[in-house]
């Protein structure tokens, strides 16, 4: 029996998307069965983000309503073929599905796959709902930023009322030369603040920008440091100890002159 | 520049600092607050128990969250007409 994981954030446009497609390639490449569920009905972009979008040809109402079977809607990975994607439907929105027929599609769908990653729409309404239905634990994706701290607060408080899920953090985007100088909140901070465990930290990078561009998780990338970073979360999930790195500074002209001055900020 | 020279002479909080600050006060908002349908409700049981005991203004009656320095209250203004019992 596999688990059922959702990523989640509240407020939008913080990185679930990328966050579940950089996961679940890591969850595969260290050799999980693994798949994907767009829960983002209307506005769906984990296919695009994974490279899959032309070979859609069912989604997961399709499934849900029995028009589709589940084997022929999940679409396979490129790269890894124990890796697949059950896409979002484009055309319908989130009332197509109930939160029953989510957790019965994602119960199944265990029974299959070692992990099951459900992205999450933005939002608490019933596309959440409908996301957080069948997981049974939560990651909340938060960038250092007070508009996403405070809907990353009111995610945590809304699966503590659901009881099953123990939301874990991963603060996306952090900006080690900002963090430094005091212009932006450190992982301290925000553990402090949103009082759950820690499970990663991704820097800002440049390669998640392009790796999306091309439609390839930037967790095969070995010179990305988000990749590392996703790749550490799927040590972490899969149960091991992983200790969390300092953060490192990107080493710009600019902040070496500053060392240099014995300006700290 | 002039950012990092205001610093350095201490003229100006790290805006992290202002950030946590800003955060604090309103997630204490948020969590303390319940939704407009469940104040209601808490409103409408308030009137119920206290109409027990006294007879009070329907119009006047008001319950809402206060946001004190460093807390929340829940505050009701109760008008009573006359004792009941």
């Amino acid at each position: 029996m596999g688990e059922a994981i959702v990523i989640t954030s509240g407020k939008g446009g913080v990185g679930k998307t990328t966050t579940t497609a950089n996961i679940g390639a890591g969850l595969a490449q260290a050799g999980s069965k693994v798949a994907l569920i767009d829960a983002d009905i209307g506005l769906r972009n984990l296919d695009v983000v994974m490279g899959l979008e032309n070979r859609i040809v069912y989604d997961l109402v399709d499934v849900v309503e029995g028009f589709a079977k589940l084997r022929h809607a999940l679409i396979k990975d490129k790269r890894f073929e124990n890796l697949q994607l059950l896409p979002a439907a484009q055309t319908r929105d989130k009332t197509a599905v109930s939160p029953e027929q989510m957790k019965d599609l994602v119960e199944t769908m265990k029974e299959e796959f070692d992990y099951v990653l459900i992205d999450s729409p933005a939002g608490i309404e019933q596309g959440f709902k409908n996301a957080v239905a069948g997981a049974d634990k939560a990651l909340v994706v938060a960038t250092p930023e007070v508009s996403s701290v405070r809907d990353a607060d009111r995610i945590i408080g809304l699966l503590e009322a659901y009881e099953k899920h123990k939301p874990y953090l991963i603060i996306n985007r952090i900006r080690p030369a900002m963090v430094k100088r005091g212009d932006m909140m450190d992982i301290d901070d925000m553990i402090e603040i949103l009082a759950i465990e820690l499970i990663g930290v991704v820097p800002e990078d440049e390669a998640i920008v392009i790796s999306t561009n091309r439609g390839e998780p930037a967790v095969m990338n070995q010179n990305s440091r988000a990749g590392e970073a996703y790749r550490q979360i799927t040590r972490r999930l899969r149960g091991e100890e992983v200790p969390f790195p300092k953060l490192e500074e990107e080493s710009s002209l600019f902040g070496r002159i500053r060392r240099m001055m014995g300006l700290k900020g | 520049m002039f950012d990092l020279f205001a610093r350095v002479f201490g003229r100006e909080d790290a805006s992290k600092d202002v950030a946590k600050e800003r955060l604090r006060l309103v997630l204490m908002h948020d969590r303390g607050s319940l939704s407009p349908q469940a104040l209601e409700d808490l409103k409408n049981d308030l009137l119920t128990v206290i109409s027990k005991y006294l007879d009070i203004d329907q119009e006047g009656f008001q319950v809402d969250f206060s946001r004190h320095d460093e807390s929340m209250a829940l505050v009701a203004n109760i008008p009573i007409k006359r004792r009941r019992v």
